[in-house]
């Protein structure tokens, strides 16, 4: 039961997904987002980011503060292409 | 750890993961591949994730064939037990302007011979049917390709990366080569963030810093890293006729853009980019990539962007890869300036790569590569590159 906790709800990735990948031998964050998903969905792994540091935390007996942060990309949040090409025309036409 | 092999390679991107498969499956032992991030964290993973056939030089367009049958059987052929994500929705290119029109004419030629199904698409009656939505405003003629699309660079690195570690192969990961180290004209191994390494062979796979350490032993490689942004989009149902949308390329308009197989958007557009080892993103590129591509396929505005990123090319003069035996250091191979389309390339430059190595034929002559032919004029011209 514990297995099947959502840890991704934007890619549903479970824990159970993410022991699994652990035990193949990805070890950070950067690497299990990338063989998973996980955090690559629309809320861009604001939730999941925390739980798998978590989860290595415990693993690998360190501390969470020394758990390896992936890049926090931008934007901050989804934004429509539609706004951001009329972003550009609105500065190509010398606008603010 | 072991401090001493046969063969050392730096960098884990798809060209050096892809050579350490290669040459344990000729039975090369004894080999360390040396990472400064995770795999697949530098150009390979920042990539565009596109495979396409429809080159205008012959040599391009042969090595992304050949890849192109290695992909379509990549989990078999690595024994991965993941997808690698090979979707072929194929590429639209659009041309848009009569003399890029006419380039496209002998592109074709040049693929024809070489059996890739590529062909003109009908701009009134046709494009619709592979790409519905399109804006043909401006656009002079089209030609598409099935067989082209995507994969995700990130499985495709790591089936490699497995199917050697399970050859033997050990992959060393956060670990930076900081220098080689050559004596009296012979490399002699590598000095890295975790100590000294000796090999009597070393493969230089390091993209946009190959170069950097190239010059250690007094190698010159014309070779310029130059950044590239891309950005994904939320995953949306298939837009394309029969699933997920083709890629849509223009090189006068200087953009691609397709939906991967997950029902996301990534796209990119060529900036006018600086030499530079800057590869942060920025949001003038979110705003002109948006505005270039919403041009094209007005459909897309609705969509939402929910990560960008950037990458460097390892650009070189001719924008093919330079593959060069070191004069200065026997034993050093040096591997880069992929220009932009080395994820799709890797896994036949891998198969030549080793294939010198051990001594085995290969219809393509490596020595084609050597960063010599700048100097005796016999470059390697690549006319269709964004």
């Amino acid at each position: 039961m514990a297995d099947q906790i959502l840890i991704c709800r934007c890619e549903d990735i479970t824990r159970e997904k993410l022991m699994e990948v652990i035990a193949e031998g990805y070890e950070t964050i950067d690497e299990i987002k990338r063989v998973t998903r996980a955090g690559m969905g629309p809320c861009q792994g604001r939730t999941c980011r925390q739980l798998i540091a978590q989860e290595l935390s415990k693993i690998y007996g360190v501390p969470m503060e020394e758990v390896l942060m992936p890049t926090f990309r931008p934007p901050v949040k989804p934004i429509s292409m539609g706004a951001l090409a009329d972003a550009y025309q609105a500065h190509a036409e010398g606008g603010e | 750890m072991k401090k001493a092999y046969d063969t050392i390679i730096v960098g884990g991107g798809i060209v050096g993961c892809s050579i350490a498969f290669e040459l344990a499956k000729r039975g090369v032992k004894d080999i360390l591949l040396i990472e400064r991030g995770y795999l697949a964290s530098g150009a390979t993973g920042r990539c565009g994730a596109g495979i396409r056939q429809q080159w205008g030089s012959k040599l391009n367009a042969t090595l992304a064939v050949e890849s192109t049958h290695i992909f379509e059987n990549l989990e078999s052929y690595t024994g991965y037990n993941y997808s690698c994500g090979l979707n072929q929705a194929g590429y639209l290119l659009i041309a848009c302007t009569p003399k890029e029109w006419d380039q496209f004419q002998i592109n074709l030629d040049v693929q024809h011979e070489l059996g890739v199904e590529s062909h003109v698409v009908d701009l009134e009656k046709d494009v619709y049917n592979y790409v519905p939505f399109i804006n043909t405003d401006g656009i002079y003629g089209a030609t598409f390709c099935q067989k082209d699309g995507h994969a995700d660079p990130f499985h495709c690195t790591f089936a490699y990366a497995q199917g050697a570690k399970r050859m033997g192969v050990e992959i060393l990961t956060y670990t930076t080569v900081e220098s080689l180290i050559a004596e009296q004209g012979k490399i002699k191994g590598v000095h890295t963030s975790k100590g000294d390494f000796e090999a009597s062979r070393v493969i230089n796979c390091a993209n946009g810093w190959a170069p950097g350490l190239a010059a250690q032993v007094g190698d010159e490689i014309p070779v310029f890293p130059e950044r590239h942004q891309a950005l994904v989009t939320e995953p949306v149902a298939p837009m394309g006729p029969n699933g997920p949308m083709p890629m849509v390329m223009s090189f006068h308009r200087r953009f691609y853009v397709q939906q991967s197989p997950h029902g996301s958007f990534i796209m990119g557009i060529a900036e006018d980019e600086p030499i530079s080892f800057n590869y942060r993103s920025s949001w003038q590129f979110l705003e002109e990539c948006c505005s270039i591509i919403t041009n094209t396929l007005p459909a897309l505005r609705g969509l939402r962007v929910v990560r960008q990123w950037a990458g460097l090319y390892d650009m070189s003069p001719d924008h093919c890869p330079i593959i060069d035996f070191s004069k200065n250091a026997e034993g050093l191979l040096n591997i880069c300036g992929f220009s932009g389309h080395g994820f799709m390339i890797a896994p036949r430059v891998a198969i030549l790569v080793a294939n010198a190595l051990c001594q085995q034929e290969d219809a393509i002559d490596i020595h084609m590569f050597s960063a010599d032919r700048y100097r005796t004029g016999d470059i390697l011209i690549e006319p269709s590159v964004v």
